[in-house]
């Protein structure tokens, strides 16, 4: 009886409140974890000096976050996702075949990977191409680069790579696969060392001429083959996967002055006593430098609304004004402060007008 | 050799055998209680590391660093039309009361960047905190008040830390010593920790939204799973026929209480938010999918606590005429109690500290406003941790470890209370 009782009971309670739970008046919002430390800080700035409630922010990484808001309308449904890359076509049509049919987006800046060691040990100036000659997992035959043949890596220092570097253990701490952090590094630092070889660029240049002659298989098998070789990372030990928190790499690196770590720009800024980052081809990760685009491993970071849910669900065009403001993303604003390189002045402008019109992208 | 010579050596034998056996049995023993003092001792220093390190990194989170400023609460910028309304004195612009006069403390500072620099030092939230002051005694405006103001976190952490961990400029700590020499600077209890939510300026970060959800879903996981377990563990110890089903159902709690709780996570997920359209990252769907995760826990533990009353018990109630389940309510659950309660505390303590389950319900999320009800947005104690030990700025560091003594000590408390309540109800034959 007792039992029976209590189902009764918790079934009834769980109804009602499932009944009374059909609107909803705080913003929710997910996506990337690199855009979540710059998104929490408008939103508390906004819930702090609007009478709506301060937005709820989870950080389920922009691959999570698209699949959350591409699940439909309602308010089940979050209305804002945040992306550290841009949305995918195929993302997109998701979205598009689900009924979030008008999306607009707004690119907020640029994050800036830095590949940093401690100060302790001197500071690194690397290629892009160093970089991929000590990460990938195959490379080509450093005896004969240009006859086609790819070898497991056989580098064990930096030394080997490249004779003007020192002559520490190549061990790299750095984000999982899961990370977007992980997949601007592959595509921007990796891949931009690995298109120095001439018959790697060809690979994909073939892809795209296979494309335009129709012959689509072909064009796929080119496409992975080039992504295998440029964006495969060694398994030996050399990189280590540290995790999605970024502070623990900072301890690590602090711990171990031979290591190298990747990580956002961010949390060099906020650290820049105890770590340095290393030159890339040349550049420092230095705010102007990163701003200007001159540092050649940045990424642009966006956010996403889902414009049905703009009156539905009070506050959005707020926030997004608040985002979009001056004092927030402009050269001197709060979000510089917390380490987002801000847009140059035209681009913000007509993001800030986009935004408040909402208009919505399209494919 | 005679027959009583040949018995006084066998004796000897034997003798010696045996003394040799139990020297062996001795070492063995000797061996197997050196074994287990190791082992508790290596625990206990692993426990004392852990602890020390915690309270080591954590302590300094629960002092914070404060700002003497005199302030001019000028009535033309705060309330010029001398309404005194309350809607006025929300809106005013503190802010800009406390840089006047950290401009008036150092008149040098005059480039634009340096003033920013200047304004730094002290938190954006001793705006709030200046607010605060004036709207509980408007009286004092038109008045110079001095007001301790919470510090930035880069002069927090320096005032507390030193120079190791500093990322304060030249010219900054210029004025830090400046403001040291005039003492106006100390350190004071810091109650914004515990009752501010979270924030992304780590002086202005607290633990009470974490801890309100917390409470919350300790409350419904405890108020589902604790009468749901106990009338299950009674029906099935009790009044359940011995068949193949009970033996399935037997099973099954056994292999529930060994799944990876991120399982129940996707579970409330497809249940409670898919299917029920309860709301995202509330308390009450935290709740029901941790009950779901301690159910089996509190089921094995009160069975066992059951199984262990003596037959005797239940023959004597049984023989004086009582009916099953007189028996079973005045007399086997009153001695079993202790031990069901153990087992839900300890169920209880497990949920508390459980962020898995919770990562798939949407409740690891920023959420700034404290919950008022099991339906708001809210996170708990082991999130919060989790988020601020992924934040980029040093201050959350001890944060983190201070919020990790929080929750040990709930913890303790929780098993102290377990140990407690199994003391006194419990019954010695």
């Amino acid at each position: 009886m007792k039992k029976l009782r209590a189902v009764i009971g918790t079934s009834v309670l769980v109804a009602s409140i499932g009944a009374g739970a059909a609107s909803r008046d705080t913003i929710s919002i997910v996506g990337s974890s690199t855009v979540y430390p710059f998104a929490t800080v408008v939103a508390e700035r906004f819930g702090k000096t609007t009478k709506f409630n301060t937005p709820k922010i989870e950080s389920t990484g922009s691959g999570g976050g698209m699949k959350l808001f591409c699940e439909g309308v309602g308010i089940s449904h979050p209305d804002i996702t945040n992306a550290s890359r841009r949305i995918k076509k195929s993302e997109y049509e998701k979205c598009q075949k689900n009924g979030v049919k008008d999306i607009v987006e707004v690119k907020i800046g640029y994050d800036g990977i830095v590949v940093a060691n401690s100060r302790k040990a001197p500071k690194f100036n690397i290629s892009r191409r160093d970089i991929f000659l000590a990460l990938a997992k195959q490379i080509p035959d450093p005896k004969a680069p240009d006859s086609g043949e790819l070898i497991p890596n056989p580098y064990q220092t930096w030394k080997e790579v490249n004779p003007s570097l020192p002559a520490y253990r190549i061990e790299v701490l750095g984000p999982p696969p899961t990370s977007g952090t992980r997949d601007a590094f592959a595509e921007l630092a990796m891949e931009g060392g690995c298109k120095t070889f001439g018959w790697i660029k060809k690979i994909k240049s073939d892809s795209k001429k296979a494309k335009k002659a129709g012959n689509k298989a072909l064009a796929k098998e080119l496409k992975n083959h080039y992504k295998a070789i440029c964006h495969g990372v060694r398994e030996d030990g050399s990189y280590i996967e540290a995790g999605e928190n970024d502070n623990l790499i900072v301890q690590k690196l602090e711990a171990n002055a031979k290591a190298l770590g990747i990580f956002g720009y961010s949390f060099l800024e906020q650290n820049e006593d105890r770590i340095q980052g290393s030159l890339i081809d040349g550049v420092a990760p230095e705010f102007e430098l990163i701003a200007s685009g001159k540092y050649p491993v940045s990424r642009p970071l966006f956010f996403y609304i889902k414009k049905a849910h703009v009156g539905k669900i009070p506050g959005i065009p707020e926030y997004v004004t608040e985002f979009t403001s001056e004092k927030a993303w402009g050269d001197e604003g709060y979000l510089v402060d917390k380490g987002l390189i801000p847009m140059p002045r035209e681009e913000r402008e007509k993001y800030a007008r986009d935004a408040k019109e909402l208009i919505p992208m399209n494919f | 050799m005679s027959k009583l010579q040949k018995a006084a050596i066998k004796r000897r034998d034997i003798r010696e055998a045996v003394e040799q056996s139990l020297r062996a049995r001795k070492r063995r023993s000797w061996r197997f209680r050196l074994v287990g003092l190791v082992a508790v001792l290596t625990g206990l220093l692993l426990l004392a590391i852990m602890f020390t390190s915690i309270a080591s990194k954590g302590y300094s989170a629960f002092e914070r660093t404060e700002v003497l400023l005199d302030i001019d609460l000028e009535e033309a910028v705060i309330d010029p039309e001398k309404t005194r309304s309350e809607e006025v004195l929300m809106r005013a612009d503190y802010t800009g009361l406390i840089k006047t006069s950290l401009r008036k403390l150092f008149p040098q500072v005059k480039k634009r960047k340096q003033k920013r620099a200047l304004y730094r030092l002290v938190s954006t939230g001793a705006g709030d905190q200046l607010r605060d002051r004036v709207l509980q005694d408007p009286s004092i405006i038109g008045s110079r008040v001095s007001v301790w103001l919470i510090a930035d976190d880069d002069l927090d952490q320096y005032y507390k830390h030193g120079d190791s961990q500093s990322r304060l400029k030249d010219y900054q700590l210029q004025w830090v010593a400046q403001l040291n020499a005039d003492q106006r600077l100390r350190t004071a209890f810091n109650s914004t920790f515990f009752t501010a939510g979270d924030s992304r300026e780590p002086e202005l970060a607290g633990i009470r939204g974490a801890l309100t959800g917390s409470f919350f879903v300790i409350l419904i996981t405890l108020g589902l799973s604790l009468p749901l377990g106990v009338s299950a563990a009674i029906y099935l110890e009790e009044f359940a026929p011995r068949n193949r089903w009970t033996d399935l159902i037997e099973v099954n709690i056994n292999n529930l209480a060994a799944v990876p709780s991120i399982v129940f996570g996707l579970l409330g997920l497809a249940v409670f938010i898919n299917f029920m359209g309860l709301p995202r990252s509330a308390p009450l769907v935290g709740g029901l999918v941790l009950t779901l995760m301690t159910l089996p826990t509190i089921i094995i533990a009160s069975r066992a606590a059951l199984k262990s009353v003596p037959p005797s018990i239940r023959e004597a109630a049984l023989g004086m005429g009582a009916s099953k389940t007189q028996m079973v309510f005045q007399h086997v659950l009153p001695l079993a109690m202790p031990g069901m309660l153990t087992g839900t505390i300890i169920g209880m303590a497990q949920a508390l500290g459980e962020t898995a389950p919770l990562l798939m319900i949407g409740m690891v999320a920023f959420i700034a406003d404290v919950p008022t009800g099991p339906l708001d947005s809210a996170t708990v104690l082991p999130v919060q941790i989790y988020l601020w030990a992924d934040s980029p700025e040093r201050a959350f560091m001890e944060r983190t470890s201070a919020a990790i003594l929080v929750l040990l000590a709930f913890l303790v408390l929780m098993n102290l209370l377990a140990i407690w309540l199994r003391r006194k109800f419990e019954r010695r034959w």
